[in-house]
């Protein structure tokens, strides 16, 4: 019989309040053993405070054909961003 | 290396590729990553996965020469110290396995191609530990070879492997200085210490040379490997650091590398040294060193014998799921 | 006819003995834990035991410290370790049976740590202050141990009809030597009323709730046998202490004049 764990990835929590950070991945037969396996496998160094795991194949991606029409777009709006505008000097920190 | 003699498909030259293929290497020359969605050429998804997993299994198979001294350690803490760098290995496995698996191949089936000896494992693992003092050797030669390729291959074209990689040098950074930490201890020892120590640098010199693999400066594999960038540096441009770093060490030891050809050659700025015995090398990778054979039973009585765990563990997570979809 | 001066152990000597007996067993069970090391059934596992491992004996090493710093024979955590024989060793049988397979291992472990659970709870409120700090950063180490291997204990034991075998078969092998750590003497009564360390038999109710609840969970059956074996906390111990000890204890035997 084989029976391949399914694979997990992992995602971890540092310790200073950011976000949950995707870290790697694992085999673990079912979300309670992944938790502990990425506790034992990605925690070593007092990496995190908080763990999530979700299965690989329930992950929806997006495509890399769509790269140009996904984020190429975003690269036009340039008044999203603060140096677009033109602000004196005199007006002081803004 | 870890991973020795990788045998590459595609070397096709510019002008004979596809666009495709030609879109594929502007962005590996333009230092681009490539991710595991990506449209990449089925050569250099194949010779990943043949490099990435041998890489792997030798983290893996490279847990037992030193695991065999986890219950001798002599002290508490050289024995906690000892557990945790090869209990590292099994972690620098895993990232690996994991990488590899990007690339549409799965744990289990890199692990029945190792139990089949359809894949290899670094020719290192295949030497004996026989004293505390290789345990030192290990960490200060094979782990000072392994980091020398390693380091490099953070900034290899495939963004899963190098994301590994990252994580492993992160982690092997104290491996090295603790296998130092016991020549030290040893060399500045008893006489039967030192005795030791030398002994362990007379047989880990020649099989930490060969890590690097043979001269490749004409081999297309490697050249293809290179252009793909999953190869980054020559084995000889490897060889010559590895021994131009470690030979102030040994001296600084008071311990003598085993090359009476070894040799300070001002003009090129670095050591001339001998050659290991190739033909050794060849018969280790064709499964005839002193622990082939241990290594292998090792790690097949570990997967066979650990079926029933696996396969029960499984079991219960199914019945769980199926109780929980009945509610 | 005058009446016997009543014998008491000394204090130092009652702390002493009751580090031994807790440092010991962290010792021999993480030293057979360690000793799967590269063996185990799948990565996540080796990596997950070797991690019980390392908190076992690094807790075995600030148990063993203490007691040598006790003692003031000059002695260290090191030199209690590797230079006494089998007959000085003070740790559960339990602690010291052998692996086996992977069923042994597991139930082996969570048989103890529902102990060890119990024991560093006592012990963390100890009246002696450097005993009680230990405890406290033992207790969240073995807090994991418990939590994993009940998992697995269910896990493999509900699991196929093959690792349900194995594991009543290791219930089974085991269950003999889980009434020594309940039992007392002399030493463990002057510790209790000196309020360095519980009652042992104080700590048996909590144990078999949690280890009747989980191997109900499990589906495995209690065995009827007795719980009768001890001696390891008396320095009468099985033949395989010694030869665990003759493995662990080499380089330091084999020369007595060399630092490591």
């Amino acid at each position: 019989m084989s029976s391949e764990w399914p694979l997990w990835e992992v995602f971890i929590r540092g310790q200073h309040g950011l976000n949950h950070r995707h870290v790697g991945s694992l085999h673990a037969p079912s979300a309670e053993m992944a938790i502990q396996n990425a506790r034992d496998v990605y925690t070593r160094r007092n990496e995190g405070v908080s763990i999530w795991v979700v299965r690989s194949n329930d992950i929806a991606a997006s495509a890399p054909s769509d790269k140009g029409p996904l984020f190429e777009p975003s690269n036009a709006k340039v008044y999203r961003h603060p140096t677009f505008f033109d602000i004196p000097d005199d007006v002081g920190h803004m | 290396m870890y991973a020795q003699m990788v045998t590459s498909e595609g070397g096709k030259a510019r002008d004979e590729m596809t666009p495709e293929e030609r879109a594929f290497q502007d962005r590996i020359d333009r230092g681009e990553r490539i991710e595991p969605k990506d449209w990449m050429p089925e050569g250099y998804r194949k010779t990943l996965i043949r490099q990435i997993g041998q890489h792997a299994h030798s983290e893996v198979v490279g847990q037992l020469p030193e695991g065999n001294w986890i219950t001798r350690a002599p002290t508490l803490e050289r024995k906690q110290i000892l557990l945790a760098k090869v209990q590292d290995e099994a972690g620098h496995g895993l990232y690996l396995y994991s990488a590899a698996e990007t690339l549409g191949v799965s744990r289990d089936e890199l692990t029945g191609m190792l139990l089949a000896g359809k894949m290899k494992y670094s020719s290192i693992f295949n030497y004996p530990t026989l004293t505390w003092a290789d345990i030192g050797a290990v960490g200060w030669l094979v782990d000072g070879a392994a980091i020398m390729n390693q380091v490099p291959l953070q900034r290899t074209s495939y963004g899963p492997y190098a994301r590994a990689m990252v994580r492993i040098c992160k982690e092997e950074s104290f491996h090295q200085r603790q296998g130092y930490s016991i020549m030290m201890t040893m060399a500045r020892g008893t006489p039967d210490q030192k005795a030791m120590a030398q002994d362990a640098l007379n047989r880990f010199w020649y099989p930490s040379l060969m890590m690097f693999g043979p001269s490749d400066k004409d081999s297309v594999h490697s050249a293809q490997s290179m252009a793909w960038k999953i190869k980054i540096n020559t084995n000889d441009e490897l060889r010559q650091k590895f021994v131009d770093q470690t030979v102030p060490q040994a001296r600084f030891l008071g311990l003598e590398i085993p090359d009476p050809g070894l040799a300070w050659n001002e003009e090129k700025g670095g050591h001339d040294f001998s050659q290991p015995d190739w033909s050794e090398f060849y018969e280790v990778l064709k499964g005839n060193g002193p622990c082939n054979a241990e290594r292998m039973e090792a790690r097949i009585e570990a997967w066979e014998d650990g079926a029933w765990v696996r396969e029960g563990l499984m079991a219960h997570a199914e019945k769980r799921a199926a109780a929980h979809a009945a509610e | 006819m005058p009446a016997l001066p009543e014998t008491t152990i000394p204090a130092d000597a009652v702390l002493f003995e009751t580090l031994l007996r807790v440092g010991d067993s962290a010792l021999i069970l993480g030293h057979r834990v360690s000793e799967w090391c590269g063996h185990a059934p799948t990565l996540e596992e080796d990596i997950a035991l070797a991690n019980v491992a390392l908190d076992l004996i690094g807790q075995a090493t600030l148990w063993l410290g203490l007691a040598a710093e006790i003692e003031g024979a000059g002695r260290d955590a090191d030199a209690l370790a590797f230079r006494r024989d089998a007959g000085g060793f003070r740790n559960l049988l339990l602690a010291e049976q052998p692996n086996r397979d992977f069923a042994v291992t597991v139930m082996r472990q969570f048989l103890f740590d529902a102990w060890h659970a119990e024991m560093l709870a006592g012990l963390a409120v100890s009246t002696d202050p450097r005993v009680a700090e230990i405890a406290a950063k033992a207790q969240k180490e073995v807090a994991y141990h418990l939590e994993r291997s009940e998992t697995l204990v269910i896990g493999l034991g509900d699991g196929t009809p093959e690792s349900h075998a194995r594991m009543q078969a290791a219930l089974t092998r085991l269950w003999p030597f889980t009434g020594e750590p309940f039992r007392g003497d002399a030493t463990d009564a002057a510790a209790a009323e000196a309020g360095i360390a519980p009652d042992p038999a104080a700590l048996e109710p909590g144990w078999s709730a949690r280890v009747e609840a989980v191997l109900a969970e499990a589906t495995l059956t209690l065995p009827d046998t007795a719980r009768f074996r001890s001696g390891g906390r008396s320095g009468v111990h099985g033949e395989a202490l010694g030869l665990l000890l003759a493995e662990m204890q080499f380089l330091q035997r084999a020369y007595p004049d060399a630092r490591w």
